[in-house]
């Protein structure tokens, strides 16, 4: 038969690679190289704005704004007790989710997954409707205990771990259902109860996923704006996150904006670097 | 700690586990290797997992030293974590995360020694199976033999009444192998405790154990000492691994009338009814043209449908009545200038012929 393509030149340093790669040419069709590019001009040009716009000489006046520093510590220390939180109560739920099974199982799982896809907007009046003072579980709260949610930096923690322990809990699981659970029989025949081997085992063994969720968990806590701004509102110092602080100063000062975005950018580079060997080794995400 | 007290485990006992129904009655007295010996699917783990509490018995009960650990009608039942018995797995399940010695003082720990108690246990264990040089290590760092010494430490750390081995040396390189199975030899007669050894490999049960449980398809084909089960196969798949030609039929005093057609002279055992008759494939002689009359009371015509070279040996495969095995030597295949399709005459004397009923090879 004969060929009907005219021959390519092939360098040897492009046959060189092939062999090495088993055959895929390097040069992309050009259907999907334009669009590919536009996608990355779409990603990266913003964030080069945000580094080319940046008041760079004053950026420490910006950021040492009283309201800025409030915010950042606020945000920082909420995020964290937030993941504190999910960690102590998600990664049981996460166990139970993964080991048992009981009727409504999969339900459960659907309405702990939920915050994942509902607009943040949803969950900040949903928890208003729960606990404030004339909410379901708020009113007795208020009656008894004299205790108001709403609009306090604990509103801000909840909405939090409203938004983010999902990440969690779903990073978790995954870990839980394809561990070996070789392990954990091997533990119970030599003597350990079931809490010892979830300490002792499962736990260590999980640790690189729990790592990764908590911190996917903590920096999703950090970047919350919907719930927190309706459950908690923006009382700066109280309960006014980085994130609403920057929506509010691009109002009033934008220079402290872009250096607040700059500081989130920042925390959110150092997040994907803790997470790198997960996510950007190519391939499958786990 | 005290020692678990040592005594005999008693399994008499059915598992349903979908489809599969495991149904065993067996015994294994203190400082007995019970070998349990069959293919893939028979079983085996199935039973070990039974005994070491990781999956309830559905009929029957086990006891180990007298006490009930599992017993289905009365709905006993000891969790594995509850129950005196190390077990060796199949791919040692050694924890990653934790180190030589943390692996063999996880026992003694889970059992509520005090850490320092703990410590000094592994420590005991590690010397005897010198592996104290490794205490530092991960299990990853370590070669397949040194982490099956690691697993056996682990085991045994915990004091069990009872030690289960579930394929222990199938993960091993043949180099090793031979190394390991004389040391596991040792240690485990140095156990006091009944020990279970679950394995597909003959060679390996037929050293390690001291009494054999023959298992296929969930049932007990047979049972007795390996000697005994290595010549008086029961059934085909235990003729096969202990390499025998098996033949069954029906004697009437020194002659019995193979099933698979032909009949077979033997040395007389006044024996009567449905017998086996076992040979080994060397004891048979190939000939190509009809041998002249001679002391072999047996002659038959085959033909060739199979030749295996087998390291100094060549094994026919022949089709007759009855069809049979034959080990000859290379040099023989070349100067009889044997091959597929070849007509040969066969021969085997009476004394070579092992007869023995069904019933002989199960004693209770």
């Amino acid at each position: 038969m004969v060929t009907r393509t005219a021959p390519s030149r092939l360098t040897a340093r492009e046959r060189a690679r092939r062999t090495a790669r088993s055959g895929t040419p390097r040069s992309v069709p050009a259907p999907l190289l334009a669009p590919a590019l536009i996608a990355v001009a779409f990603l990266v040009l913003p964030l080069a704005g945000l580094l080319i716009r940046a008041p760079w000489g004053h950026l420490a006046a910006a950021l040492s704004g009283s309201d800025a520093t409030q915010a950042l510590t606020l945000s920082l220390w909420t995020a964290t007790v937030a993941t504190g939180v999910s960690l102590v109560i998600g990664v049981p739920l996460a166990w139970v989710l993964a080991r048992t099974s009981f009727p409504g199982q999969r339900l459960l799982r659907a309405l702990v997954t939920l915050p994942l896809v509902l607009p943040p907007v949803v969950g900040g009046v949903a928890l208003l409707l729960a606990f404030s003072r004339v909410g379901l579980v708020g009113r007795y709260l208020d009656d008894w205990f004299g205790l108001t949610i709403p609009f306090t930096p604990l509103a801000v923690i909840m909405a939090e771990t409203f938004v983010a322990m999902p990440f969690l809990i779903i990073t978790v699981e995954g870990a839980l259902r394809s561990a070996d659970q070789g392990f954990e029989e091997a533990a119970a025949t030599l003597g350990a109860k079931r809490m010892t081997v979830f300490r002792r085992v499962t736990v260590p063994m999980i640790a690189p996923s729990l790592g990764a969720g908590a911190v996917l968990c903590w920096a999703r806590a950090l970047g919350e704006f919907g719930a927190t701004i309706t459950f908690a509102g923006s009382f700066p110092g109280q309960t006014e996150t980085m994130p609403i602080a920057v929506y509010y100063a691009l109002e009033t000062d934008p220079n402290a904006a872009i250096a607040l975005s700059l500081v989130l950018l920042l925390v959110s580079i150092l997040v994907l670097v803790s997470l790198r060997d997960r996510w950007l080794r190519g391939g499958s995400v786990q | 700690m005290t020692p678990a007290p040592s005594g005999g485990l008693i399994v008499d006992a059915g598992v349903r586990r979908g489809s599969f129904t495991l149904t065993v009655t067996l015994a294994a007295a203190p400082g007995q290797v019970l070998g349990v010996l069959g293919p893939n699917g028979a079983g085996k783990s199935t039973l070990l997992s039974a005994v070491a509490g990781l999956i309830p018995i559905s009929a029957g009960r086990i006891t180990l030293a007298g006490q009930v650990m599992d017993d289905a009608d009365a709905g006993t039942f000891i969790e594995a974590s509850g129950r005196p018995v190390g077990f060796v797995f199949q791919n040692y399940r050694l924890f990653p995360h934790l180190t030589v010695a943390e692996n063999v003082a996880f026992s003694p720990r889970a059992r509520r020694m005090g850490r320092r108690a703990a410590t000094s246990a592994a420590s005991h264990w590690l010397d005897r199976l010198g592996l104290t040089d490794l205490a530092g290590r991960k299990p990853g760092q370590l070669s397949g033999g040194q982490a099956q010494r690691v697993a056996l430490a682990r085991a045994l750390a915990g004091q069990p009444g009872l030690l289960l081995l579930d394929e222990p040396l199938s993960a091993l390189d043949a180099g090793t192998r031979l190394d390991v199975q004389t040391e596991l030899k040792k240690h485990l007669a140095d156990f006091t405790g009944p020990s279970m050894l679950v394995t597909h490999d003959p060679l390996e049960a037929l050293v390690l154990a001291d009494k054999l449980v023959v298992l296929e398809a969930g049932r007990i084909v047979q049972q007795g000492a390996p000697e005994q089960i290595a010549r008086q196969p029961a059934t085909d798949y235990v003729a096969k691994l202990v390499g025998l030609n098996l033949y069954t039929g029906n004697a009437d005093g020194s002659l019995v009338a193979l099933t698979e057609g032909g009949s077979f002279v033997t040395a007389s055992h006044g024996l009567h009814g449905d017998v086996l008759v076992a040979v080994r494939p060397s004891a048979i002689v190939v000939s190509n043209q009809h041998p002249r009359p001679s002391s072999a009371r047996n002659t038959w015509p085959a033909k060739i449908t199979g030749l295996t070279l087998l390291a100094d040996r060549v094994r026919l495969d022949l089709e007759g009545q009855p069809p049979a095995l034959v080990d000859v030597t290379p040099a023989a295949v070349a100067e009889l200038s044997l091959g597929p399709g070849s007509q040969v005459w066969l021969m085997v004397k009476a004394t070579e012929l092992e007869v023995y009923t069904r019933a002989d090879s199960q004693p209770a």
